[in-house]
Order: C-alpha cells, then structure tokens, then sequence
C-alpha cells in the first residue's frame, strides 16, 4: 500500500467520491455529523485562539474584563517585550540555525547513503537498509547520557553542533526512508545515458539524481524542520546559555520569568508558533504528506 | 556501467557518513547507556561497579517511585489505546466518506500536532490556571463554582496532563487513518453497498481489515510514545506534585540532572527502550494472529 502520494491518486483511477453511490445520506444523519465536525474544529481552535488574543492584551482584560473576547486595546508592546527583554528574537534566529544546517546535513548524508542502497550491486545492501530503518524506532532517550558526557568532555555543550548532530543523526532514518521511495522509481536508463557520455559516479550523483530528487527533499526537509524547531529534551540539556537557546527552551525560560504578566508570554508562544501555522496554511497537503511518508514505510 | 556500479571504494564513500553518524550517535550510545547502568557514577568521578544494584533499586525502592512512574505511563498508554485511537478512527471515518469540506476540517484537526510542545504546555498551564485559567472562568461564568478547582493539584493533576497529551495526537492518527481509508478502492465499497451492506457494514467488514497495517501503526506509536512521554508533562508539572504525575522520562531526567545519578538515569534509559522494543513487537504480533 503505497500511502504517501494519496492525495494526488485518490480520483486517478476512480470515479470522484462525490459522485459515487456512497452519496446517498440522509439529511438529518448529515446535519450531526457536521455537528461533530464543528464542535472538534473548535476544540482545536481554540486554544491557539485565546492564545492569539492573550497575547495582545493587558492583565487587566485577561484576568477579568474581557477573557475571551478579541482585545479591546490591541496592545502590540507585548511582542516588542518577548522579542527584546524576552530574547525570543536570539532564540528564533538559533532554531532557524539550527533547523537549517540540521535539514543540509540530513539531506547530503541520506542522498548518498540512498544512492549507494538504490543503485549500487553489494552484498549486504538489503541488510543495511533494515539497520538504517531501526533509527525510525529508537527513542532518543539512550542517547542522553552517552552524548551528554562526551560533549561536556569536548566541551562542545552550548554550541550548536551539539544539537545539530544528534538531531540530524535521529532524522536520517526518516530522510533513507523516503529518498529510497523516490530514488527506486528513477529508471537505470538515466544513470547509463550519463554514464555513456562521460558522466562519473560523482556526477551521476550530482547531476542527474540529485535534481530529480526535489519532491523526496520537500518531503524529508519539512519532517526534519519541524522536528528540530519543536524539540525539547536535547535543547534543553545540552544547551544552558542564552546564546544558543532554541525557542522550545527560550519559551518554557520567558514564561519562568513573565509568572505574573501574560501578555508577553502569550506572544512568545505566538511567535514560536505562527511562522508554522502560516506555512502549514499554504501548504497543508505537502505537510501530511511528509508525516504520512514517515510513519508508514511505502 | 555494472563496473561503475560495484565499485567498492564507491559504495564504501556514499554510505560512509551516513553509517558513522548513525553508529555514534544512536547505536554506541545504547550500549555505553547498558554499560553506565553497572555503575554508581556522578558523570565525572570515578565510576564503582555494582552490578545489578541499579536495577534491584530501581524495581524495588519506593522512594524512588519507578513503578509508580512506570504505573502512570502504561495508564497513558492505555488511554491513547482506548480513547484517543477511536476518537481518531471515528472522525478518519467520518472525514473519509467524501463530504464537503473534509480537507478543511482534515487540516484543522491536524494542526496540533505542529506546535511544539512547549507551547501547548504552556497555553494549558493558562487554561488550567487556579484564579485567571479560562477553564476556572467559564465553569464559575456557569454558575459551577463546586467545580472549579487546582487543577494541577495532587488529586487531578495526573489527568489535566493526559488531556492535552492526548489532545495533541488526536489528529496524528487520524491522518494516518484517514490516508489508509482513502487508499481503499471506490470499487470495493460500491461492490459493498450494492450488495446491500449499511454504512457500519462498509466500515467494519471493508475498511477496517484493509487499513489493518495502519491500526497497527498507531497502535504502536500511541503505546510507545506513551512510555517515551517526556515534553507535555515536563512542561505542565515536571512530574510533581509529590511525584503524583511522574513519568519514567522525567524521573530519568531528574536522576541525571537533580541528582547527579548517571548509572540509575542510565538504567531507566535502558529498561525505558526495551519496553518500547518489546511493545511494539507485541503489539505487532497481535496484529498478526488477527490476520490469519
């Protein structure tokens, strides 16, 4: 069952659903299920409603005047406080670091390794593929003491190596997984017309794969994005200072230091928040698509 | 070409970066967490061998609270099993059925699972708050002051954690789900209904046994991430108060950095992945002797 590509194929081969015999509800039975799907719609949203309004008011609307109502005095001060006295901006920087050499890496590392899998004869290929695919299964939590004590040896902790490594070591499973899905469907022709006029390995690789390979990049770059933009255990234990604090962690350090003024806190996690939910507003499809493809295996 | 293919310095130079860091970072540090769990050890001092101690310790001392811990995940676990994966199976099927605005709801309903944890956590450490948390406010605006509560307090606060943790996920099966439904053939479910079968028939005899594998998925993911849970409750309560919401990942992160205990972190580190291991093959071979 090949899931990853599903909504592009849904009506390929089949009548569109609408039109089907399955259409045949009855009014009333409609009417609920609609019902249901509105209730958990707002179960959904609101919270990153209240949020979003919090985070633009004053204690005194909060606590009292006017809880869940859009602001009354749209207070944009909040942000101008979580950005500078909160440092969020510093750590919004350090996570779009982070995020972006952790996704280059992951991308160079398994595009490689996936060529060596796919388009090389060896002996023991298959086998490998399987111990790559265990990395989709291990918690990360072995790691924590062995990579803990070894950074603090090479006094790399507070760096961002520190976490750029373990996460692009943790989504190179995923980015095997789904460069392999991609790279099978390439057709051999290709590699042997380059090979015929003149191309290496190397340039096989560079040339011809590699750009073929965009739709597998979005898919592997978007997963990998989002899991170093929203982790917490490793950014929190091995980086402490506030230079190379990812937002996860510059969040959870404001909201310690905000107890009693909400509105700055409220705008920080809307800071750490929107630049994603407006992405995922574009580009929802490609979005699922990517958790599909890493969770089920082709 | 074959030749430029069975190049073994080739081979070897491709799969190179991607075997070392894998070998590093996630393979070596399985087994040296194997090793510290022999050892009483600081981090920095010297380490002394004491065998199975951590262990003995760690199943039996009640100060320490592992089972307790180890208790409030498998409950967890449990919950994601019985309320959430249904929750997530009812609107995939729901949802799966072609109706209009299915792909709006589809993604909002998806949306959670996109924001870090350190904001739900935060967003529901508001909602939950005693004086000013719009959960207190809404009960007291209906006239249920009884109700209103501490909601983080010793008595409920294992449950106000698992609502969002549960929360979160809802949408991530129902993704999956709801892929796996669209993935079956019109033609099955027409051949279905022609035959006379009602909607409950289509779903149970039709859908379900062709997205098994997916079930199957989510079943794993909802038990192991349940046993791995850390972010949500770490944010909320950091296992307190008086270890009423412990989890074996914020206690493994207490003995490491509270207490300095690298062999006893190790240990639940160890165990912790040997459960997700032994689960998830568990859960598959359930999965397996319904096949047949």
């Amino acid at each position: 069952m090949k899931l990853s590509d599903i909504f592009q194929n849904r009506n390929k081969k089949s009548r569109p659903q609408g039109e089907s015999s399955l259409k045949i509800g009855i009014k009333g039975k409609e009417v609920w299920v609609y019902i249901i799907f509105g209730i958990w719609a707002l179960i959904n949203l609101f919270p990153v409603y209240w949020m979003f309004t919090f985070s633009l008011k004053s204690n005194k609307e909060i606590f009292g005047e006017n809880v869940a109502g859009l602001p009354k005095e749209w207070l944009w001060s909040n942000y101008v406080k979580a950005m500078n006295v909160g440092n969020i901006e510093k750590y919004f920087v350090n996570s779009v670091i982070v995020a972006i050499v952790t996704i280059v890496i992951v991308m160079l590392i398994s595009l490689m390794a996936t060529f060596a899998l796919t388009r090389f004869i060896w002996k023991g290929r298959k086998q490998m593929n399987k111990f790559f695919m265990l990395g989709l299964t291990i918690p990360i939590h072995a790691s924590i003491v062995p990579i803990y004590v070894t950074l603090s040896k090479l006094h790399l902790l507070n760096t961002y190596f520190a976490l750029i490594i373990p996460y692009a070591a943790f989504s190179l499973a995923m980015g095997i997984l789904v460069c392999t899905g991609f790279m099978q469907e390439l057709p051999m022709d290709l590699d042997e017309a380059a090979c015929i006029d003149g191309c290496g390995t190397w340039g096989i690789f560079f040339r011809i794969i590699v750009p073929l390979m965009k739709p597998a990049v979005a898919t592997v770059s978007i997963y990998t994005f989002l899991q170093c933009w929203n982790e917490l255990m490793f950014a929190n234990i091995f980086v402490s200072d506030s230079a190379h604090k990812t937002l996860p962690v510059g969040v959870q350090a404001l909201s310690g230091q905000y107890m009693t003024d909400w509105g700055p806190v409220g705008a920080a996690l809307v800071l750490a928040t929107f630049p994603t939910l407006i992405f995922y507003a574009f580009f929802s499809k490609k979005i699922q698509e990517s958790f599909i493809s890493g969770a089920i295996k082709g | 070409m074959r030749k430029l293919y069975s190049n073994k310095l080739t081979i070897i130079l491709f799969i190179l970066p991607a075997l070392i860091l894998f070998l590093v970072i996630l393979v070596a540090p399985i087994f040296l967490s194997g090793y510290y769990s022999f050892f009483d050890w600081n981090g920095f001092g010297k380490k002394i061998f004491i065998g199975l101690e951590n262990y003995k310790e760690l199943l039996t001392s009640n100060s320490i609270g592992f089972i307790k811990a180890l208790g409030n995940s498998l409950l967890l676990a449990l919950l994601s099993v019985v309320v959430q994966l249904p929750l997530a199976l009812g609107l995939a099927l729901l949802l799966g059925k072609g109706r209009k605005g299915e792909r709006g709801f589809l993604s909002i309903y998806f949306m959670p699972v996109l924001i870090s944890t350190v904001v739900i956590g935060q967003l529901w450490l508001k909602i939950y708050n005693p004086s000013y948390g719009i959960l207190n406010v809404v009960l007291r605006s209906l006239g249920l002051d009884s109700l209103a509560r501490i909601w983080l307090d010793r008595k409920t606060a294992l449950g106000a954690t698992f609502v969002p943790i549960l929360w979160q996920y809802v949408g991530y099966h129902m993704l999956l789900m709801y892929a796996g439904i669209k993935s079956v053939p019109i033609e099955y479910r027409e051949a279905a209904m022609i035959d006379g079968a009602r909607e409950g028939q289509v779903n149970r005899y039709i859908i379900l046994p062709y997205i098994k594998p997916i079930l199957k998925i989510s079943t794993i993911f909802a038990v192991t991430g349940s046993l791995k849970s850390f972010d949500l409750i770490y944010v909320l309560t950091n296992g307190g108060p008086l270890h009423a919401t412990e989890v074996p990942s914020t206690l493994m992160i207490n003995m490491l950095f509270l207490r300095n205990r690298y062999g006893m972190g190790s240990t639940i580190a160890l165990l912790l992945i040997i459960m997700c291991f032994a689960f998830a093959l568990i859960i598959g071979r359930i999965f397996k002797d319904k096949e047949d």
